[in-house]
């Protein structure tokens, strides 16, 4: 890594990205160095086209869904630190981050925010809920098409109706952490090789 | 069931006819006792003619002694084949027992037959047999279908264990077995040291694909899937050259005169005999990869330049005594790339089988052979040797897996689990490759071979029947750490969604290991190597293919029967669904438990699952088609909105089953299509969509901004209806109209496949097209988007 050290310099603004994601130098210029080969055109930006050639994603489910989450907000473009920011959600949990500041922000990879990030991916409208419809949504996109669509409903339903504690139809973002209470979010949603 | 067991009945019972034929043509083989005699003598039984035999010419004849050698071998592949048939129909047989267990079986039973009859059996394995037409298949088998990217990514860590397993095996049982054999009690001591090394380098080659069938089931992880299937790689080839080495040191003079130089020379030379192997096979395996681009014209040739280069590779090592085996390998591994693209589709699948076929071939006959030799009078049993050998085998087994595995631990980013170490320890199936090269020990350097050949059979027997059998539940009993506690559908729900997740951002990250070196060697490739050996104008990669198939069958299966046979719009009956909130019943949350689990999209793994013997296509690639397939429905319909052709029915259920986007909500939907559809009308001559659209996209190529202005005319239509939606369907679009070259799933056929029926309407698609334009000339894709822009506008 002698001669990439230099690429540290190159990463403008590092010294914040990596307080506010917590990555190591190591990692953010790893992270780098994949985000300009994934930009191809040099731009300096990612956009929709340049996240969706990446095959593997074509054949994933959730591909456009986890794509359309690097661009919150309706942007058309995410930066390095955009790029970054989505990617600091799966970096493990550390222990030495239990014990933080507590008048600092939430670190992007606490439980919480995980779980936000899962949370985002159902909820497209983004109003703070999972509505019967977007629950029916994501589980279209992720079970085959020997199902039929009565099959889908009713699992839909019952989904909802599990995690649904106020009976208001859909399951807001508190009803989802409750529902998963018991689940190891953050070894399912770590990616060792981000520390 | 019954309708199954009959079946197995039947080819039970050829294979019953087959082996009592067998027997009948070998016993009367044994009644003939001489050539010319038994040509008399048929002639007598069956000419009608006078008694003077060799003056008429005879009508019937019967001469055996001509096929007989092809003959037999014939019918022992055939007999193999039908035992694997029936061995496939009960379909739970193979996730219990290797099928190596069943040709032995097989060959078992022939050689019981060939011992009752007397028969002399065909001389199949001999020693330039053996290696120069038996060997090859198999080794290049191997190399071919390794998953090279995982096999280079842990490449540290499998030659590590490879090489240094196959040497501390070999020394630790060699060694050992010869402080055995210095008890006097046990009557060994003739057996010297060499001897032993010889031996224990040859006991140590393990098979361990053959165990990998029964993995299957498991589901192995992919990190331990790759280091057994390097181990079975590199261990022929360690092993072979051991062997050679040894034998040669054996030859030379006695064994006080062997100095420490001669030892320095036989490392050394085992150095040079691996690298030598594998720069001859890297060099053959560029020379074929560059002579397939130039066969366009005759693909017929093209499997027979595969298969002559990669034997040829093989050959020239043995020349020059390197190792053949490591040759052929790399031959495999590097041509591989080059030729997959290179070569058409046939060609590609004929080489698959072909090399599958040949490699089963040259095993049954080995399995056979030595199932033929178990049966038979070349046996010397010896308790102490054979007792101690099977003991060896498993002690120094675990030593080097454990000690090796330590170490490699320390490197790795992903550490193997003692769960895995035990795993592969328990792997270590032996199979065809020492018993092949315990048969081929020169009884004049070995005066006790039989011994050696006696106790190879009793360790091969031992590891496959009974290691290969309790393997599979010894996988799933290590497996199953999870507690059986049954989750609720929300956790299976959000747990597979989560594996989805976790990989696609595993995919967006990248591969991490090796980096600088891979991607160094990805640039010399790109600008080098790929410019040589690869023909011009190709398909990136398999996914392409794979996609143009699905393209040109099935997608179009899915239009006409999934959106032209679209139901009654039941839109509004899911509305009045979101009222009720039915109470569900036990059964149904089984059952919709069980729908789940079954259906529900594995997660992509890395690895395909490899199947020794034979070729399926792989649930992943279905699951891929149907994902893909989903996408482009997704495009189809975006398109179709808003239509006003009387064909174009707004979305049915059936089409929203195979949408993979979310394409609104149905009510809103339902509203813009129709408030889309007034639009339309209003706004433009109804018909000529193309009209309004180029006017849309030239407004909007004027207004040189970015997509954020489109939102009032949306907010317009929709009565604000989320943004969201309109971006989502936009980069749908985008990426199937992106057109670029390096967009290598989106060919350019499919936008003309869309095109049949997709019409232009709706102002989404006007936006969606003009926040292309936009960006397309922006990045001076302006070309490929015009392009592809165009016949849409001829066609109306």
């Amino acid at each position: 890594m002698g001669s990439r050290s230099s690429h540290a310099a190159v990463i403008p603004d590092v010294d914040s990205i990596r307080r506010e994601t917590g990555f190591s130098q190591a990692s953010l210029i790893r992270l780098h160095h994949r985000f300009r080969a994934l930009d191809r055109n040099k731009k300096g930006y990612l956009s929709r086209i340049d996240l969706q050639q990446i095959g593997a994603l074509a054949v994933n489910p959730l591909g456009d869904r986890i794509i359309e989450s690097f661009f919150p907000n309706g942007s058309q473009q995410v930066d390095f630190p955009g790029f970054v920011r989505v990617l600091a959600h799966f970096r493990p949990v550390e222990d030495e981050d239990t014990d933080l500041d507590p008048k600092k922000p939430e670190p992007l990879n606490s439980r919480r925010n995980k779980l936000h990030y899962a949370f985002q991916l159902y909820d497209l409208d983004r109003d703070g809920k999972i509505s019967r419809h977007e629950m029916l949504q994501v589980l279209r996109l992720m079970v085959g098409v020997q199902v039929t669509e009565e099959q889908l409903e009713n699992i839909a339903d019952r989904t909802v109706q599990e995690a649904d504690e106020d009976g208001d139809g859909a399951v807001s973002f508190l009803e989802f952490t409750k529902s998963l209470e018991k689940m190891d979010v953050e070894q399912k949603m770590s990616i060792r090789i981000l520390k | 069931m019954a309708l199954q067991i009959f079946l197995t009945f039947s080819p039970w019972n050829c294979l019953l006819l087959l082996v009592a034929l067998e027997y009948s043509i070998a016993s009367s083989d044994v009644n003939e006792p001489a050539n010319s005699t038994a040509q008399h003598a048929t002639n007598a039984w069956f000419a009608a003619s006078s008694s003077e035999p060799d003056e008429r010419i005879s009508v019937f004849e019967l001469d055996y002694d001509y096929v007989q050698i092809p003959y037999e071998v014939t019918l022992w592949i055939l007999l193999a084949s039908l035992a694997k048939i029936g061995f496939h129909l009960y379909h739970r047989l193979p996730g219990l027992m290797p099928e190596s267990c069943l040709l032995i079986l097989v060959g078992a039973v022939v050689g019981g037959i060939i011992f009752g009859t007397d028969h002399k059996s065909p001389p199949v394995m001999d020693s330039s047999i053996y290696f120069l037409y038996l060997l090859p298949p198999i080794v290049l088998e191997g190399g071919y279908f390794m998953p090279t990217r995982p096999f280079f990514e842990n490449i540290g860590s499998i030659l590590w264990w490879a090489v240094l397993g196959a040497l501390i095996n070999a020394l630790g049982i060699g060694l050992s077995l010869y402080l055995i054999c210095q008890v006097q009690a046990f009557g060994l001591s003739d057996v010297n040291l060499l001897q032993n090394l010889l031996f224990g380098s040859l006991i140590s080659a393990v098979d361990p694909v053959a165990v990998l069938a029964v993995f299957e089931e498991a589901r192995v992880n992919e990190q331990l899937y790759m280091m057994i299937f390097g181990e079975a790689l590199l261990n022929d080839g360690i092993t072979v050259v051991l062997y050679n080495m040894l034998i040669a040191f054996t030859k030379m003079h006695k064994f006080e005169d062997i100095e420490p130089v001669d030892i320095l020379a036989g490392c050394a030379r085992f150095i040079i005999v691996g690298v030598g192997g594998v720069m001859f096979g890297i060099a053959f395996g560029f020379i074929s990869a560059f002579i397939t681009r130039f066969t366009q014209n005759i693909s017929a040739i093209e499997p027979l330049i595969v298969f002559m280069f990669s034997y040829l590779s093989y050959l020239a090592a043995e020349t020059l005594y390197l190792s053949g085996i490591l040759a052929i390998t790399a031959c495999a591994v590097t041509m591989k790339k080059y030729v997959e693209e290179n070569v058409s589709q046939t060609s590609y699948t004929t080489i698959k089988y072909f090399m599958k076929m040949l490699s089963s071939v040259s095993e049954t006959l080995i399995f056979i052979f030595m199932g033929v030799s178990t049966v038979g009078k070349n046996h010397e049993w010896n308790w102490a040797f054979i007792c101690f050998t099977l003991a060896f085998c498993q002690i120094w087994r675990a030593i080097s897996v454990f000690a090796l595995f330590y170490v490699s631990n320390q490197f790795r980013t992903f550490p193997f689990s003692i769960k895995d170490q035990c795993i592969i320890f328990y792997s270590g199936v032996r199979g065809a490759g020492s018993f092949s090269l315990a048969f081929l020990l020169p009884l004049s350097l070995f005066p006790r071979k039989k011994m050696f050949v006696t106790a190879t059979l009793v360790v091969i027997y031992f590891t496959v029947f009974i290691q290969g059998i309790t393997i599979g539940p010894l996988v799933r009993y290590l497996d199953v750490k999870k507690t059986n506690k049954k989750e609720s559908i929300n956790e299976e729900l959000h747990i597979r969604l989560m594996d989805h997740l976790k990989a696609g951002i595993e995919d967006v990250c990248g591969h991490w290991s090796h980096y600088q070196v891979r991607d160094k060697f990805k640039k010399f490739d790109h600008r080098y190597l790929r410019k040589i050996l690869i023909r011009e104008n190709l398909p990136k990669s398999s996914i392409v293919s794979l996609y143009k198939k699905l393209e040109m069958k099935q997608a179009i299966e899915m239009v006409e029967t999934g959106i032209l046979s679209s139901t009654a719009f039941s839109i509004p009956h899911q509305a009045q669904r979101i009222q009720e909130i039915k109470r569900l019943c036990p059964e149904d949350v089984e059952s919709i438990r069980d729908i789940l689990t079954c259906n529900m999209y594995q997660v992509r793994q890395r690895t395909l699952s490899y199947n020794k013997y034979n070729l399926k296509p792989q649930k992943s690639e279905k699951q891929a088609k149907e994902i893909l397939i989903r996408r482009q429905n997704t495009l189809r319909e975006s398109m179709r909105k808003g239509h006003s052709l009387p064909w174009g029915k707004p979305a049915g259920t059936k089409n929203i089953r195979y949408l993979s986007f979310p394409y609104g909500n149905p009510q809103s939907a339902g509203r813009d299509t129709r408030a889309a559809g007034f639009s339309d009308d209003d706004g433009s001559n109804p018909g000529s969509s193309s009209v309004m659209f180029s006017a849309r996209s030239r407004i909007r190529s004027l207004q040189k901004q970015q997509a954020q202005e489109i939102i009032p005319m949306k907010s317009l239509h929709r009565g604000g209806k989320a943004l969201s939606f309109g971006y989502q369907r936009s980069t749908s679009q985008e990426e199937y109209m992106g057109g670029s070259r390096r967009v290598a799933l989106r060919p350019k056929p499919l936008f003309h496949a869309v095109d049949e029926e997709g019409e232009s309407g709706g102002e989404s698609e006007g936006e969606a097209f003009a926040v292309r334009s936009r960006w397309t000339t922006d990045r001076g894709h302006g070309r490929d988007y015009h392009r592809s822009h165009s016949p849409l506008l001829q066609r109306k």
